[in-house]
């Protein structure tokens, strides 16, 4: 009798988290990509790139350490069906659009501050993922760790600041 | 396209950065697979299933990332950087990054006055 309560419950439980995933996360999702490709479309004349050398003409002023960071995690639903993925084998998307959610969001952060700083370009720019807490096959939803950095300075080409 | 992890091109000048280009994804093999190499793991030794694992992420990371590169109407990718991590059991995420830029070879005319621009 134990026993089929607690499969009973668990049952229940599950239910109720892919519902959370339903209800919560993919709404919350699309208002966040939503909001990305806002402030995408915001700083599109914000240049980054992941290399020291600029080109021929171009002389870098300043020079500072920006960092975008951000831990997201997963949702139950999207958790439940990835296990499923893990038996048939294939691409995970919905953890690949979690990740690049991140890596946008961290992106974003480190130009935001870039900004602030009065400068307009972020060279030598290095993205680290980790995953942070427990996400084994048998439960947890994974989480993971964006860190998003560079230097920030402001090129300018003849005198002229770009 | 020219696609290179070193910040400069032999032979080529970067005549104008167009900016990052990403691509990553996740995979897994499927179950058997995992069987397997959990089995290999015992005795140690390579663990193919896994190997072809990265190996077809890393080049599915590669190809997203040169298509974004395409559509900047880049020539050439360079400091280009790969980074694997585990987000869930039994699955890889392979994410690769790089500068698209417009690379002309030493002593080419340039096809049009182009000022450098990032």
């Amino acid at each position: 009798m134990d026993a089929i309560i607690r499969v009973a419950a668990q049952f229940i439980m599950t239910i109720l988290g892919l519902l959370l995933g339903v209800i919560f996360g993919i709404p919350r999702e699309r208002a966040h990509l939503r909001e990305l490709d806002q402030r995408e479309a915001a700083t599109a004349q914000f240049s980054v790139t992941d290399i020291k050398a600029l080109p021929a003409g171009i002389v870098p002023a300043g020079g500072s350490l920006v960092i975008g960071q951000v831990v997201i995690g997963s949702d139950y639903l999207k958790t439940f069906l990835s296990r499923f993925r893990n038996i048939f084998g294939g691409e995970m998307r919905s953890f690949e659009l979690m990740l690049t959610r991140a890596r946008r969001e961290a992106r974003l952060r480190m130009i935001d501050q870039a900004q602030r700083m009065g400068a307009t370009a972020v060279v030598n720019m290095r993205i680290e993922t980790s995953r942070i807490g427990q996400a084994t096959r048998r439960g947890g939803n994974p989480m993971a760790e964006v860190l998003c950095y560079g230097t920030a300075i402001v090129p300018s080409r003849g005198g002229e600041v770009m | 396209m020219l696609v290179v992890n070193t910040e400069y091109i032999p032979g080529y000048e970067v005549v104008e950065v167009k900016g990052l280009v990403q691509g990553n994804t996740i995979r897994a093999k499927h179950v058997g697979r995992d069987i397997g190499a959990s089995l290999k793991n015992l005795v140690g030794g390579e663990l193919k299933g896994y190997t072809e694992l990265l190996t077809e992420a890393r080049r599915e990371a590669l190809e997203r990332m040169l298509s974004q590169a395409e559509q900047l109407g880049a020539n050439a990718v360079v400091n280009v950087r790969f980074t694997t991590s585990s987000i869930a059991g039994g699955a890889a995420e392979l994410y690769a990054y790089g500068t698209a830029v417009i690379a002309r070879a030493d002593g080419a005319p340039a096809s049009e006055p182009s000022t450098p621009s990032i």
